[in-house]
């Protein structure tokens, strides 16, 4: 009898065997070689049989001596899924390969727009539908490490040894998967060892099986007809089978087959070619067909000659020992922790790429804010967090194991972790052939399905009373009758496995179809489903990077099209040199096709320089990086749509303001307008005169002397009027313009007032009083002393013409306030209305000219010229008569001497 | 039958020049020079033409003109109209205002002499 000591020693050389094969196959995939093996139908058939775990292993033959044959509905879901659904995993296997997917989680959020979230939530329902089932394996190994520790019979006195095992094999498992899952990060996340690895255990398993059982029918029965005998007398044959149950079980197995994460990782992750399906079509259905061949003698002679109370779980185990064949029960011993080890190593590996990917990086992304340009340190992020998942994963089913305490039956739990993960179904299955499935719809299912599924087979699973209350099951959660987890909706008799099933996946399903029908996919959403549901069209030939010269030539042709001929020859010339070959045509490697992409990026755009290598060298559809890059193009087109909308609302803006210019424009055409009137009349009017009295002059007989002189000097004055208004509109005029020119000179204001009020006596005939102190005209004048004088001389003769008072006097004041030197012209006449005193700066504008000498344009002058000047000219209220101020600045007047 | 012709016109020379020319035709010459006042003046002497400025001290010669036309007394009245303006603008105004003649100044005097003959004598017989 072989002690434990012995077993644990045979189990490391096992993993050490294993580890080596890995070793051996990783490097000579590295190198190139041994391809034919490595990428076999042979070695993909045999990476399914993870699907065989212990539970298959040692739980068949328990299974079948509790519920007859009913254990083949295990194997005849999957066989049914390869043998008539292999257009549903040929569709899961392309859509995998053309889009990179890396596991489940990847493939429903990938469909349904990149959803982080609901990768998220698939990540999580796997985590926790797995983690019983990994708790299983441990506990079979840790079980069957005890069993034959005590020579057949469980619960020995080395259980406490068996049970230390257990903690010592879960770390194990955690090194080994580390060890090989996360050596490298592929980008594709296959792992050629640990395939190879899987395909050596599916090997070892099956022989140590097909060797039992031979054992069994051969050396313990007698023979095959003996064996047949025994079963028909057993009780095993007269089993009644219930009908729901199998369909129910079936389903869930086939449902399980497809969305087990561990099953995704080596039938679509680690898929070689696209044809090794269809010799896995009739290979694996054999290979489950030889690992059930002899679970029903087994089972059969197990009863019959072992104990009572025996756990038929491990009769594979317990019969060999029983009849002293160590070590045929050592090949069954290492057939189980085979089945075991190879199941969890995988699934921990698949459920580790899922936390990674999904949780841990979006996270650690997230709190990095950009740290994903720095891709060496990202890579190191990645391989810490698929290590550290790694660990999580196996401690959480090495918890859960502590936790149920190995209890229940290993069918049992095989089973609750079966219809969990069956969940994913829905969402999967109408993702790849339903177009308007959206992610919304498949967040609704896997929820509705989830919380179903836990409220109605996990918390069941631990026992009335544990997770669950008593009273939760018989009067219903809250008290609601049809809330009873084993009788939903008052629907009753159905078995509890069947009824969960059925509610879980139909709730499931229905949500799911309902919430897809009322919402609308997000745009990359619809842009994925197509991609998905039309993968075949989408796709052509897997063929991936690989691709013959003959496509080297049509790329030169394409790159010619987009960058020239020169640039395009230099570039494939590089190319070619890089790659240690002559001419112009380089192997159209990954890395190649990668800096074409990005040269060609440069003319055309990331998207469009890889669609149009896509479309040469085919295989790799538009990936979701690929719409994510046409996303980003989007936005800059939406970006450029906003930069033309900011131009248009320039473009109103520069409309606007040439209307208002327009409207300016109009203005001043109006005013000129206006003001030609204005001029037409002050020039026609003198005319006027002047050509009625020279016609009179010219064509009346004896006029008398005294009407001559009197017309003639009408004539005379006339002319003058006209002269001085041409005179004051060419002033005006330069004036306007600022064409004029300062003359600056330095005078006493005394004298400027004498100049002016001289000239105005002598110009106009009608006399006026001035009244001047010629002690405050003593200023010192630093300015345009004549055309300062000019506004005086306009001022003072207004005065003469306009003053309507019998005896005119003229005040000149002049004062000194702050420095700035003031000069009052007022008189006393009668003043000027107020509504007029706007007005009467500008031109044309005769306040009171009654005697028809002036154009009006006097005072616009004087504001023109004081302007010009640096002060101004206004009129001055409140003095009684009409009076005008002129104000000069302070740093016209200089200190007086 | 000397005719009796109203001035209204605010420049003294002009009125000096056309007061000459009507009178030696043996027309009584009237002259008045604010244009406010100017339909009173008009109402109350009954001139047979009016000969009237544009721009007027107080209201223009249009004004007066449309005023005039709208009452029955003078609605026939020869009104000859002068302008120192000249636009175009100012003619279309005063023919829709129901000028009888329209003339821009300068003039010349024969022109004048002709017009007012005519607007009294011809006008006269019409009415």
């Amino acid at each position: 009898m072989a002690s434990l000591n012995v077993l644990v020693a045979v189990s490391l050389a096992y993993v050490a065997l294993l580890f080596g094969v890995a070793f051996l196959a990783e490097r000579a995939g590295m190198r190139g070689r041994a391809g034919w093996l490595l990428r076999s139908p042979l070695v993909y058939t045999l990476s399914l049989s993870i699907y065989c775990t212990a539970w298959t292993f040692y739980g068949a033959v328990g299974y079948a001596a509790r519920s007859g044959l009913e254990y083949v509905t295990i194997y005849l879901g999957p066989s049914l899924v390869m043998v008539g659904w292999w257009w549903v995993l040929r569709r899961l296997v392309r859509i995998g390969r053309s889009h990179k997917v890396t596991s489940i989680a990847d493939l429903i959020s990938s469909r349904y727009g990149k959803s982080n979230g609901l990768a998220i939530v698939v990540t999580l329902m796997a985590v926790i539908g797995v983690t019983p089932y990994i708790a299983l394996q441990l506990q079979s190994v840790t079980a069957s490490l005890s069993i034959f520790a005590a020579g057949g019979l469980a619960g020995s006195s080395d259980d406490g040894a068996a049970q230390a095992a257990g903690f010592w094999i879960a770390v194990g498992l955690a090194l080994f998967t580390v060890l090989f899952g996360t050596r490298n990060l592929n980008v594709n996340e296959r792992q050629h060892g640990v395939v190879i690895a899987v395909a050596v255990e599916a090997v070892v398993k099956l022989i140590a099986l097909l060797a039992v059982g031979a054992f069994v029918v051969w050396g313990i029965a007698g023979g095959v007809a003996e064996t047949l005998a025994r079963i028909d007398a057993s009780d095993l044959g007269i089993w009644e089978m219930d009908g729901s149950r199998w369909a129910g079980l079936t389903f869930v197995s086939a449902a399980a087959f497809l969305c087990l994460p561990r099953m995704f990782q080596v039938m679509v992750v680690e898929n070689d070619d696209e044809r090794h399906l269809q010799i896995a079509s009739w290979a694996f259905p054999l290979y489950l067909m030889l690992m059930s061949l002899f679970v029903v003698p087994i089972a059969v002679i197990g009863l019959d000659l072992l104990p009572a109370g025996s756990n038929p779980d491990f009769f594979v185990l317990s019969l060999p020992l029983s009849q002293g064949q160590d070590g045929l029960a050592m090949l069954s011993f290492l057939g189980g922790f085979s089945s075991a080890t190879s199941m969890v190593i995988v699934a921990t590996l698949a459920l580790s790429t899922m936390v990674s990917n999904h949780v841990v990086m979006p996270v650690f992304l997230h709190l990095q804010q950009g740290g994903a340009t720095q891709s060496g340190d990202v890579r190191h992020v990645v391989i810490m967090a698929r290590r550290l998942s790694i660990l999580t994963i196996i401690a959480l089913g090495y918890i859960y194991y502590q936790i149920s305490g190995g209890s229940s039956a290993l069918a049992a739990i095989g089973l609750i972790s079966f219809a969990g993960v069956a969940q994913f179904l829905p969402a999967m299955l109408g993702g790849i052939f339903w177009r308007g499935a959206t992610g919304v719809g498949a967040l609704v299912g896997l929820g509705i399905g989830f919380a179903v599924w836990v409220f109605t087979m996990l918390l069941p699973s631990f026992g009335p009373g544990a997770a669950l209350s008593v009273s939760t099951f018989e009067t219903g959660l809250w008290g609601i009758g049809w809330l009873r987890p084993q009788a939903l909706f008052g629907i009753e008799g159905l078995d509890p496995t069947v009824h969960a099933v059925f509610w879980s996946l139909l709730l499931n399903a229905a949500g799911f179809v309902l919430v897809s029908l009322v919402t609308f996919p997000q745009p990359l959403e619809r842009l994925q489903g197509a991609q998905f549901v039309n993968v075949f069209e989408h796709s052509g030939q897997t063929r991936g990077w690989q691709a013959s010269v003959a496509e080297s030539e049509d790329l030169m042709i394409m790159t010619q099209r987009i960058l020239g001929a020169r640039e395009a020859q230099r570039l494939f010339q590089m190319a070619a040199e890089a790659q240690g070959r002559a001419g112009y045509l380089p192997e159209p490697t990954a890395v190649f096709l990668q800096q074409l992409e990005r040269e060609l990026a440069g003319s055309v755009g990331g998207a469009t320089a890889h669609a149009m290598i896509s479309q040469i060298v085919g295989g790799a559809a538009v990936s979701v990086q690929d719409l994510l890059a046409v996303a980003d193009e989007s936005a800059q087109m939406l970006e450029y749509s906003n930069q033309l909308e900011a131009k248009s609302r320039e473009l109103s803006r520069t409309a606007a303001q040439l209307r208002e210019a327009n409207n300016k424009l109009m203005m001043l055409s109006d005013q000129k307008d206006a003001f030609l009137s204005q001029i037409s009349h002050e020039l026609r009017t003198p005319m006027t005169s002047i050509r009625a009295f020279s016609e009179i002059l010219r064509d009346t007989d004896g006029l008398g002397p005294m009407e001559k002189s009197k017309y003639a000097n009408i004539i005379h004055v006339e002319a003058i009027r006209l002269t001085r208004l041409l005179d004051d509109l060419l002033d005006l005029s330069v004036l306007e313009n600022g064409q004029v020119t300062l003359n600056q000179q330095t005078g006493r204001l005394v004298d400027l007032l004498d100049h002016a009020v001289a000239t105005a006596e002598v110009s106009e005939a009608r006399p006026i009083t001035f009244r001047r102190r010629r002690l405050e005209e003593t200023v010192m004048l630093h300015t345009d002393l004549d055309r300062l004088s000019q506004v005086f001389i306009n001022l003072i003769t207004n005065a003469q013409k306009y003053c309507g008072s019998d005896a005119p006097e003229l005040r000149i004041e002049v004062s000194r306030p702050e420095g700035a030197v003031l000069v009052d012209f007022i008189d006393n006449g009668s003043g000027i209305p107020p509504e007029s005193r706007d007005v009467m700066f500008e031109k044309f504008n005769r306040i009171g000219a009654e005697d028809g000498s002036g154009a009006g344009l006097g005072l616009a002058i004087c504001r023109e010229i004081m302007a010009r000047l640096g002060g101004d000219v206004r009129y001055l209220e409140g003095t009684g008569g009409t009076a005008f101020r002129v104000t000069l600045p302070q740093s016209q007047a200089v200190a007086a001497q | 039958m000397g005719k009796h012709v109203l001035l209204v016109e605010d420049e003294m020379n002009i009125v000096e020049a056309i007061r000459f020319l009507l009178s030696r035709e043996g027309w009584q010459v009237d002259t008045h020079s604010d244009g406010t006042s100017a339909l009173d003046v008009i109402r109350a002497r009954k001139p047979d033409l009016v000969v009237l400025d544009v721009m007027l001290p107080g209201k223009s010669g249009f004004d007066i003109l449309e005023e005039l036309r709208g009452s029955d007394e003078t609605a026939d009245l020869p009104v000859l109209m002068l302008t120192a303006r000249g636009q175009s603008r100012d003619r279309e105004m005063a023919e829709k205002a129901g000028v009888s003649r329209f003339m821009t100044k300068p003039f010349s005097n024969t022109e004048v002499l002709t017009a007012v003959r005519d607007l009294l004598y011809v006008h006269g017989q019409r009415t």
